[in-house]
């Protein structure tokens, strides 16, 4: 039951914000999604890491199709489970720096979005994960639409459009699969689309071969992984900042997740007859994202590329089909989703004092501000991924994890780290030291409430990154599970 | 059968309120009328399938499920009809007397045993619908569509009745039951070729009133010139009972000469999905738009006689049913919306949309439910219905068809969105600024539409396999 009211507690929360006018809504949003985070926490604190679905709900949502409301939550679930939690509270916090037009609707979607992240998160069937896979896109699009810059119409059209063809093409090879299953539980139906039904399926490989594609191309765009990333830079950029936050720390990861549920343990022998060829797209990504990364003049921008290259880091620990790589991969995702929300967060700041968020525009902030310095500082060297810091212990068991797979393609992964190193360090010298310009001039330090923001996601760096521990047990046995079922 | 007498007598005391000059009774009654019709409808669900009239009509499950579909939209269409009540007050009760007959008309249609009911059916329903969509008598555009439609629906008719003509020489029968077995029987093997030209004739006829490429010439000219309201009839009504009689006619008659329609309609499905899909793109007004999307979703409600299973259960008919319904109610709510927005800013293109979510949350609100149901996007009961189908097709081995149906889903996404994007992210033009006043019961109305789609969006599970 404890998985339902996570998953429904935001929804309701968000239902419930229609009656809630003017700057109350904020406090009960905030409200809601710390208690949300409590709840989360307390699921954790009960939870035993072993390889099975715990806290699971399972009712009939369909029964004469054979289809089930299936919740549960392995170590894997729970960490992003966890993730969503800790950082949804954060992000609304951030937001409450910016007037918004209308703001109940604007946190309501956030709390909306909430619901569908923690349902794929959590969800035990295909066709429920799908229906929460198009649930958490809905909130969003609106979010970047409204609110967002001046190109945010078709910039978000865009988004959409690209996101939700990816992801019919996995439904399709789900409609595949679920004809393949033999009759549900319950007796009523001819198939089932429970994800132990799939996992139990033989498919030989041909099959297998296409399933990959239909399936991947979902994850593929959400993640996303070159070249399907057309959409990521242009949608992260003119989002407002709360939602950026949303897509790149949380969404993102719904891919990643994907693949290590779904795509792997359901299309092994596709994974390994073309996992050569998404090695090597993610590694192109890697090197791509950064490179591009180092010539933004955007701040926004740069993030945005930053993240195209982790995320293709993250992507190639996965398809490294290695424990190390695999597990790097989960901390990763904890760690990214941190860093880039922090990022993202101090792109904000800083642009909400000085009004732009060009790099040349800016400069010379270090002597009146101490507090944003360090904290950048940390944010930024958590994401160059300096040892201490919640980006090393990832990277370097991802980049382990892909020297396993081929040393080559480590060895040009690897270039990632002086790479991620030169687009961030500039950028820090950049806007941080040297000379003030007209812009930074009267620029105040942080205050309590972006400090509030701050803090708990500095902490959580340094949690990851001294302890990695904590959450690696947590995973191990799902990762192992993930990894022996695609021995069948 | 009780829906039948009720509407017909009931329908003819409406026509007598209008001899008493109580105009502003005119819509509670209607609505109380249905409201009973309804009632008895719902309790004709638990009583066994009987047939009336030397076996013309059987009401079984089947035909009561989709009387149940048509009333219930009419129902909820009615109220919106106020505006167009204030501007032609002085033949008020025969129209809303039409459309009562015409559902007469459709519940026929949706439970015939025998030909001759078939065409009744289709022609008590037709003859209204030539009737109201002329309605706005003032206007030329109206009185195009009442001739257009007309015109080429009583074309469609003459073919209709020369297939059911040439169906009866081939098989000596006009009673479903007897031309099935006439079908099967080898003796008439001789007049096979005389049987597919019946049967070509008469999906024909029938491709006709539900709009199917490539006899959709008519569908977007009569939905622009016809009262938005009346439109919306149109397109839910008379495609719920046309795809009714559809189903039952090849289930009932021609289930021995699938080898030879099936892929007649496999063809004129995808054709029929390319048209209505890709025409719809090209659209600048909305309401030609919903006339294309409508072309678009008779497409794929054909999806669901392609996975023809030779009942009146089982995938087939239960996705035909469960599509209908989520189609109709989504329907009833953007054509709602729309006419709300015509009548007050006099404007039918996608910028008369802009800012509505601003002066008119609600509205806005009901229309991004209605048109993420329409392009088939989880959470409202339009995915459901797709899906279902699209199973239901794949279960049957149509994979391409099905792949086809889909990559034309996403194109429908497109145009989908387009009014969600003016409604909700471009600002007001200056003139369209004021809100649009919206009565209480059209709001609750509305509110009501948006429920129920998300309704069978999240808990499809309660219609879904009743058939």
């Amino acid at each position: 039951m404890l998985t339902a009211l996570l998953l429904f507690f935001p929804l309701a929360a968000a239902l419930l914000l229609h009656f809630v006018k003017g700057k109350a809504g904020r406090v009960f949003a905030f409200g809601a999604a710390l208690l949300e985070f409590l709840v989360a926490v307390y699921a954790a604190i009960t939870f035993n890491a072993s390889n099975t679905g715990q806290l699971e709900v399972n009712l009939p949502w369909i029964a004469s199709a054979g289809i089930s409301f299936h919740i549960g939550m392995d170590g894997l679930s729970l960490l992003l489970v966890l993730l969503t939690t800790f950082l949804v509270p954060l992000i609304l916090l951030a937001s409450f720096r910016h007037d918004y037009k209308n703001e109940s609707a604007f946190y309501a979607l956030v709390l909306f979005m909430q619901t569908g992240l923690i349902g794929v998160f959590t969800s035990m069937d295909a066709f429920l994960f799908y229906f929460f896979w198009e649930v958490a896109l809905i909130p969003i699009y609106f979010l970047a639409g409204i609110w967002g810059g001046e190109r945010r119409v078709a910039v978000t059209f865009k988004f959409f459009l690209y996101t939700i063809i990816g992801s019919l093409f996995m439904l399709a090879g789900f409609v595949y699969l679920y004809y393949q299953t033999g009759p549900a539980a319950n007796g009523l139906a001819a198939h089932t689309s429970d994800l132990q039904a799939f996992y139990n399926l033989s498919l030989t490989a041909a099959e297998q071969s296409w399933l990959f594609w239909l399936i991947f191309i979902a994850f593929a765009v959400k993640m996303p992984i070159f070249p399907f990333h057309t959409w990521q830079p242009d949608t992260y950029t003119e989002a407002p900042a709360p939602a950026t936050m949303l897509l790149s720390g949380i969404m993102l990861k719904m891919g990643i997740y994907g693949c290590l549920r779904w795509l792997l343990p359901i299309t092994p022998l596709g994974v390994s007859q073309w996992g050569w060829l998404i090695m090597i797209l993610a590694v192109i990504g890697i090197i791509y994202g950064a490179i591009i990364a180092i010539r933004q003049r955007d701040m926004k921008r740069l993030i945005a590329y930053s993240s195209l290259s982790h995320v293709g880091l993250m992507a190639a620990g996965v398809f490294s089909l290695t424990q190390m790589g695999l597990q790097g991969a989960v901390v990763q995702m904890l760690a990214h989703g941190v860093n880039v929300v922090g990022m993202f967060f101090i792109a904000d700041i800083i642009q909400r004092r000085t009004n732009t968020r060009l790099i040349p525009e800016l400069g010379g902030l270090t002597q009146t501000t101490p507090l944003l310095s360090v904290s950048f500082l940390v944010v930024l060297l958590a994401t160059v991924a300096l040892p201490l810091t919640s980006g090393f212990v990832g990277e370097f068991l991802l980049l382990a994890g892909v020297f396993q797979y081929n040393n080559w393609l480590g060895a040009v992964a690897g270039i990632t780290i002086i790479l991620g190193a030169v687009y961030l360090l500039r950028m820090f010298q950049r806007v941080m030291l040297g000379p003030a310009t007209a812009f930074t001039a009267a620029f105040r330090d942080l205050n309590g409430a972006e400090l509030a923001v701050l803090v708990p996601l500095i902490v959580m760096i340094f949690w990851i990154g001294l302890f990695p521990n904590t959450f690696l047990q947590m995973s191990e046995p799902s990762v192992i599970r993930i990894l022996s079922l695609m021995q069948r | 059968m009780a829906s039948i007498i009720l509407l017909s007598v009931l329908g003819i005391a409406n026509l007598f309120l209008g001899f008493l000059r109580s105009n502003r009774m005119l819509l509670p009654a209607a609505m109380v009328i249905l409201l009973i019709v309804f009632g008895a409808n719902v309790y004709d669900w638990n009583a066994p399938a009987q047939s009336y009239f030397n076996k013309m009509l059987t009401i079984d499950r089947f035909s009561v499920a989709f009387t149940g579909i048509v009333v219930l939209t009419t129902l909820l269409l009615l109220p919106f009809s106020q505006k167009y009540v204030r501007d032609n007050e002085a033949n008020l009760a025969e129209y809303y007397s039409l459309l009562l007959f015409s559902l007469v008309g459709a519940i026929m249609m949706v439970s015939y045993d025998n030909m001759l009911m078939l065409f009744v059916g289709i022609e008590i329903l037709s003859i209204s619908m030539y009737v109201v969509a002329g309605s706005d008598k003032r206007n030329v555009r109206s009185n195009e569509a009442a001739l257009k439609y007309f015109l080429m629906g009583s074309f469609a008719t003459g073919i209709l009745l020369f297939g059911i003509a040439l169906v009866y020489g081939a098989t000596g029968a006009f009673q479903l039951s007897e031309i099935g077995t006439a079908v099967t029987n080898p003796a008439n093997d001789s007049l096979r070729p005389m049987l597919y030209i019946g049967i070509l004739l008469m999906l024909i006829g029938i491709g006709f009133k539900v709009s199917a490429a490539p006899f959709h010439y008519w569908t977007p000219d009569v939905y622009e010139g016809t009262p938005t309201f009346f439109a919306a009839f149109m397109s839910t009504v008379v495609k719920t009972a046309g795809f009714a009689a559809f189903l039952k006619l090849l289930v009932q008659a021609f289930p021995a000469a699938q080898d030879f329609w099936i892929p007649t309609i496999v063809a004129m499905c995808a054709l029929t999905l390319l048209i209505g899909n890709v025409g719809a793109v090209a659209q600048q007004s909305v309401k030609r738009m919903l006339a294309y999307s409508s072309i678009s979703h008779a497409g794929y409600l054909l999806i669901g006689l392609v996975a023809f299973n030779g009942q009146l259960s089982g995938l087939s008919a239960n996705g035909i049913f469960f599509y209908s319904l989520a189609y109709s109610i989504a329907t009833v709510a953007a054509f709602g919306v729309l006419k709300l927005v015509h009548d007050q800013r006099q404007r039918e293109d996608y910028d008369g949309l802009n800012g509505l979510a601003r002066t008119n949350p609600l509205l806005a609100f009901v229309m991004t439910i209605a048109m993420l149901s329409l392009a088939g996007i989880p959470l409202t009961g339009g995915f459901f219905g797709k899906f279902f189908l699209f199973g239901a097709a794949v279960d049957k081995g149509y994979i391409g068809l099905v792949v086809f149906a889909v990559v034309m889903s996403m194109v429908g996404i497109y145009y989908y969105l387009r009014p969600i994007i003016a409604m909700y992210m471009k600002p007001a033009d200056d003139d369209v600024a004021t809100p649009i006043a919206v009565g209480s019961f059209q709001s609750a109305v509305l509110f009501v539409l948006a429920l129920l789609t998300v309704a069978l969006g999240v808990l499809p599970g309660l219609v879904s396999g009743i058939l």
